[in-house]
């Protein structure tokens, strides 16, 4: 059985890759993400691990390499945060849209300018559109079960898409937490070795990556629509299946506190930890609160938001991005849409904060959600605020 | 010939639009982005294939009399070889098909 040990999480991440026997990590180094490629090609170089490190000279050769990589069938990871994310951008489409299944935690930190080696979230809602399936984690225990999964779930048969594991970067990929990572026979029994259906190979040549003139170009883009949006069943089912045997259960939005909850906080990411110990306080005190969190980003979960905070009076959102001269948040974005065409909804209040790895105390969140709940009684003269801004 | 683009839905696409036939794009008509088209008067021509040579999307070939002629299936209308035909054969006239 494996054991319970105190361990960072990016290290961990890097462990329990190693421990799903990936083939193929090719990587460029940037914080807050390094210590994982670090630790992989430790692995690699001291023979626990047998695969191939390929030391790519930019984020954009290292996505380019993954994609080869599992176009010969292989298992392949790389990781990437910030700067990094963007300049694989272009490549990140290629990935969905071909349907090669590169397994991808992102730390995520902030884009510059100024420029910024904190965490939030502006790295991975600028890659929002690119088709890949894509996770938040809270915790290391977390990152690396889902790891476990996103294997699982990129590389099914009938879904075969990328799968960006999203961490907040320093928050939580540089906390020591206690892990337990799986070893490697029982992950050997929950997933199975990657077989690429259409694999290059000298016996059955195929050509990827091909055009497509108007008259095709649409038809491909529904078919990848279609097959983000079947790959939902199997995301399920693989927490399920990994709940059955590992006895830790995730879902595609998860709930605290939300029974009979007037006042709902969404969050994502790791700072949904301290907001939980901002309900508990808050309950204890007698207030109506509860905690929605979003796991599964893309696809996204559209019936089970509407399920989780359609009775709430208030939905007051957190994002750690802001989408400058538009709606605030992406995430309140998208919550909003989600929202608008129900009979009953909450009254939806957006706030921005945690930019650029500032901490959100439980305090902090407390007063967000007092402020939230002002705003949705007497309005606001803007459309969001960021939490703690100095006028 | 696999059925003609047009009638291709999404579900006739390979996972990714991976292309299973190998050499497929024999069957991309891109005569269809002509604007122009060659026309000929043979009387001069010393069948010397320079056409042929030059030509970048390699549709030009000797027939039984041995003129050189463009498969018009994916001639593109570029005149190349009406610019490099020494004799002057060949002469660009607008494509009105």
């Amino acid at each position: 059985m494996a054991k319970r040990v105190g361990i960072e999480t990016s290290l961990a991440i890097s462990e329990v890759v190693a421990a799903c026997d990936v083939d193929v990590v090719a990587a460029y180094p940037i914080t807050p993400q390094t210590h994982i490629v670090e630790h992989l090609a430790d692995l690699v170089a001291n023979g626990k691990l047998d695969a191939e490190y390929i030391p790519v000279e930019s984020e954009h050769s290292a996505m380019s390499a993954c994609l080869g990589s599992v176009a010969a069938g292989a298992r392949t990871f790389t990781a990437s945060a910030g700067q990094g994310l963007e300049l694989m951008h272009e490549v990140l489409f290629v990935a969905s849209a071909m349907r090669l299944p590169v397994i991808m935690a992102v730390t995520n930190r902030a884009v510059s300018s100024p420029l910024s080696v904190w965490g939030d979230h502006s790295d991975v809602m600028a890659t929002r559109d690119v088709g890949w399936i894509q996770l938040f984690v809270e915790n290391g225990q977390e990152a690396v079960d889902n790891t476990i999964c996103a294997f699982k779930m990129g590389e099914a048969k009938n879904v075969l898409l990328p799968v960006m594991v999203n961490l907040d970067g320093f928050h939580l990929s540089h906390m020591i937490e206690p892990i337990t990572i799986p070893e490697r026979e029982e992950i050997s029994r929950f997933l199975p070795p990657f077989d690429y259906p259409l694999p290059l190979h000298p016996d059955k040549p195929v050509a990827m990556g091909d055009f497509a003139p108007p008259v095709i170009f649409s038809e491909a883009k529904w078919a990848q629509e279609i097959n983000i949006r079947d790959s939902y069943e199997t995301i399920i089912q693989t927490w399920q299946e990994f709940g059955q045997q590992f006895g830790r259960y995730y879902q595609p939005v998860e709930k605290y506190c939300t029974e009979g909850a007037e006042t709902l906080l969404l969050t994502m990411g790791s700072f949904s930890e301290t907001a939980m110990t901002a309900i508990d306080n808050l309950r204890e005190q007698g207030q109506k609160v509860g905690l929605v969190r979003i796991r599964l980003w893309r696809p996204f979960p559209f019936e089970e938001l509407r399920k989780a905070v359609g009775s709430a009076k208030t939905l007051i959102v957190f994002d750690r991005a802001i989408s400058v001269g538009g709606p605030g948040g992406p995430v309140v974005s998208e919550v909003k849409a989600a929202l608008y065409n129900e009979p009953q909804k909450p009254n939806v209040v957006s706030f921005v904060g945690g930019l650029g790895g500032r901490d959100v105390t439980r305090e902090g969140f407390e007063e967000i959600i007092t402020r939230g709940q002002e705003i949705a009684e007497q309005g606001s003269p803007n459309e969001f605020e960021i939490y703690g801004v100095r006028e | 010939m696999v059925k003609p683009e047009n009638e291709f839905t999404w579900r006739d696409i390979e996972i990714g639009a991976i292309v299973t036939t190998p050499g497929n794009a024999i069957q991309y008509r891109t005569g269809d982005w002509r604007s122009q088209k060659p026309e000929y008067i043979f009387d001069r021509c010393i069948k010397c294939g320079v056409c042929a040579i030059y030509c970048p999307e390699g549709c030009i070939n000797q027939n039984e009399e041995g003129h050189f002629v463009a498969d018009m299936y994916y001639c593109k209308g570029c005149g190349i070889c009406a610019t490099e035909c020494p004799v002057y054969v060949i002469s660009m006239v607008e494509e009105v098909e």
